[in-house]
């Protein structure tokens, strides 16, 4: 395949131009999407090359946004539904769990909701408590939903790719921080099944399991550590869920401590459910307690310096990677 | 009750007393068998009504949702459709589903708790029921630009109840059908009463007015009067395949029942208003209609009786046969393929329920 650099918003929107000529059943709606290609640029040049049937401006209200998707899907199209700002997805929330999840369950099989909802989600813009949250595990803990994180350019094409072949409600939670980002992506249509980590680095001292942005971070933490003889593997889920839990202990029995990495809240995150599985299927390996590193149970703070405070980064990393490397 | 303008605002075919009348804007004409057809339905939808109330109240289902006084709305309107078109029905149109073909059996099995659902609804291009209120018409509307996407000549139906007007889903579908003239026919049950709360707590309009607002027709429409209600579907359904968009249609009826078998109403609302509704009944009307045109006779009806007769016999042994599934069925259908966890959890329950048989407990 042929490879260039690509930033991580352009690699995504390659993408969607790729899925859309290879299907026809493939279309998208949202708020800004069409005339304006999504306030992000996410969807830049669609309307042009797709036209106005496939690719739909749409008033404001998410809720009808995922429930027109949903409808949708049960005439056999893949909808696209974009949200912009993941914390615009409370709006929408009724018509994700108790319809897009459910509606396979519920009846018994016969039909399938393969609707792909796209979102922004992180932190470190300074765009305050209602244009900043990470709110993955809300979501990765509704059975029948799957979540993509894509971390990389080369991910943010391949997961949006897989997430619209998938026949299952799909969000793929796009990083407002990471949209700049270059990296190498083939030219190809390709596509990452979901549920398939991604080992974004080796090493046999500690795992850092790394989600989202985290994972750019925690690399370049891990560079650090090797430069003071600690080596660190990161992983990279890509989809929380389904949650490749598999890759990680095995990379946990290999490394004996588990370092884990989000910059959704702590409480109650993701993390959580990680260092309780490896403790479930790798305690005998463990040389030290599983660890997390998030953020405070606290709203993401405006100011600039305080938001940096409060989101993870490499420094960070590499001090807790340090003290579990050190404890044993 | 607010009664004012019924009959006179509302579209009306046939009296309360079973007399046909003209409207300038809407007619019927059906062939003797339609009209048989029509009646047969509403009586065969009423009985499956009375057996799984029965059933309800002898153990044998979960909850009932009674549709008793509403079956012109349904079966009429569920008339006027076309095969290829689909219906999204909430918990209470049993006469939808049975106009679409689902088998009664099917529709009683999620409430006897064999099945998280029911039947398929492509096949009968019926939505299973949605309990969430008004979810299910964002779906018509998300149906309905599918077919604008395929260029066909369907067009979806959304069914729901006074109740469910002051949702944000059904306004938001109000808006999104009319920006996008979605073929897609709104059609609103007004019973008066959202469990124990009259329409005049839901709205201080017409419910049908409220189309204007949106951009686009509201017909109110005697909902007891079953050859009313399909003209008038009918009208709304061309004008959704003519691309001429949405239409609300208030079907002014009455819920005869309580909401579901799980409340009183004579708890919240007067015995008068039931008596005064009575005599507006939607399968006397048509009875006296069609017994005094000759266009049905004494034979006629000792045969749909016997056939009523028999459609109950078939609910109460079948519902009552209806085999318990495994345990393992809590974890079907989750995903479209298999999944990790519910894998290994699935094994784990296989695991635990097998000690049993070992210890020779099971």
């Amino acid at each position: 395949m042929n490879t260039r650099e690509l930033t991580y918003v352009k690699a995504f929107n390659e993408g969607m131009h790729q899925i859309m000529a290879e299907d026809p059943d493939v279309f998208l709606i949202g708020e800004d999407v069409a005339g304006y290609g999504g306030v992000f640029h996410m969807f830049d040049g669609l309307l042009t090359t797709f036209g106005d049937k496939r690719v739909k401006d749409t008033p404001i209200a998410e809720q009808a946004i995922i429930g027109l998707g949903v409808g949708a899907a049960a005439r056999g199209l893949r909808p696209v539904c974009d949200l912009m700002f993941m914390d615009f997805i409370g709006v929408a929330m009724d018509q994700i769990f108790n319809q897009a999840a459910k509606m396979k369950y519920m009846f018994g099989g016969a039909v399938s909701v393969p609707l792909t909802i796209t979102t922004a989600g992180g932190a470190g813009m300074s765009a305050a408590a209602q244009h900043s949250q990470s709110l993955e595990a809300w979501l990765a803990h509704i059975p029948g939903l799957k979540v993509a994180m894509p971390a990389s350019p080369y991910d943010a094409k391949g997961l949006i790719v897989g997430a619209i072949r998938d026949d299952n409600p799909v969000i793929v939670v796009l990083n407002k921080k990471m949209l700049g980002v270059k990296g190498p992506v083939p030219e190809e249509l390709y596509s990452i099944p979901l549920g398939v980590a991604n080992i974004v680095c080796e090493g046999d001292d500690v795992t850092i399991v790394a989600i989202g942005r985290m994972v750019i971070e925690a690399t370049k933490a891990a560079q650090a550590l090797g430069e003071q003889g600690i080596s660190a593997e990161v992983i990279d889920p890509r989809t929380v869920q389904p949650l490749d839990i598999d890759t990680i202990v095995t990379s946990a029995k290999k490394t004996n401590r588990v370092l884990i990495v989000h910059e959704a809240v702590q409480f109650g995150g993701i993390g959580a459910e990680i260092s309780s599985q490896v403790q479930e299927s790798a305690f005998d390996y463990l040389d030290a307690p599983v660890t997390r590193l998030a953020a405070p149970f606290a709203p993401v703070p405006y100011a600039p310096i305080l938001e940096n405070a409060y989101v993870p980064d490499a420094a960070r990393i590499v001090a807790a990677a340090r003290q579990l490397v050190e404890r044993s | 009750m607010d009664d004012s303008g019924f009959g006179a605002t509302g579209v009306q075919l046939l009296t309360e007393q079973g007399v046909r009348v003209e409207h300038p804007d809407f007619a019927i004409s059906l062939t003797n068998e339609g009209f048989q057809s029509l009646l047969r339905d509403m009586t065969l939808v009423r009985r499956l009504d009375a057996e799984a109330t029965a059933l309800q109240r002898q153990g044998e289902l979960g909850l009932w949702a009674s549709c008793l006084g509403q079956e012109a709305a349904q079966v009429g309107s569920a008339h006027a459709m076309a095969a290829s078109d689909y219906a999204f029905p909430t918990y209470r149109e049993h006469g939808v589903a049975w106009v679409r073909g689902v088998p009664p059996l099917e529709m009683l099995a999620m409430l006897r708790g064999v099945t998280n659902g029911g039947w398929d609804p492509n096949r009968y291009r019926c939505a299973p029921s949605t309990i969430v209120i008004g979810n299910q018409v964002l779906h018509a509307v998300g149906y309905a630009m599918g077919i604008q996407l395929d260029g066909s000549q369907d067009a979806a139906i959304a069914y729901f109840g006074d109740g469910a007007t002051a949702q944000g889903d059904v306004n938001e579908a109000f808006v999104f059908a009319s920006v996008f003239n979605a073929p897609v026919v709104f059609l609103c049950q007004n019973n008066q009463w959202a469990i124990s709360q009259p329409t005049n707590r839901q709205t201080r309009t017409p419910i049908f007015e409220r189309a204007a607002g949106f951009g686009f027709p509201g017909i109110r429409v005697d909902g007891n009067d079953v050859l009313a209600v399909m003209a008038v579907t009918r009208y709304a359904l061309a004008r959704a395949r003519a691309g001429e968009g949405p239409t609300l249609i208030e079907a002014y009826t009455y819920r005869m029942a309580a909401h579901t078998t799980s409340d009183d109403p004579t708890r919240y609302r007067e015995a008068a208003e039931l008596d005064a509704w009575r005599q507006r009944d939607p399968i006397e009307r048509l009875r006296s209609y069609l017994t005094s045109e000759g266009i049905i006779d004494d034979d006629f009806l000792e045969g749909l009786e016997l056939e009523a007769n028999d459609l109950g016999e078939l609910i109460r042994a079948g519902v009552r046969a209806m085999p318990d599934p495994e345990p393992g069925a809590m974890f079907a259908h989750v995903y479209a393929e298999s999944h990790p966890d519910i894998d290994a959890q699935r094994d784990e329950l296989d695991a635990y329920l097998s000690s049993f048989v070992e210890e020779g407990v099971r």
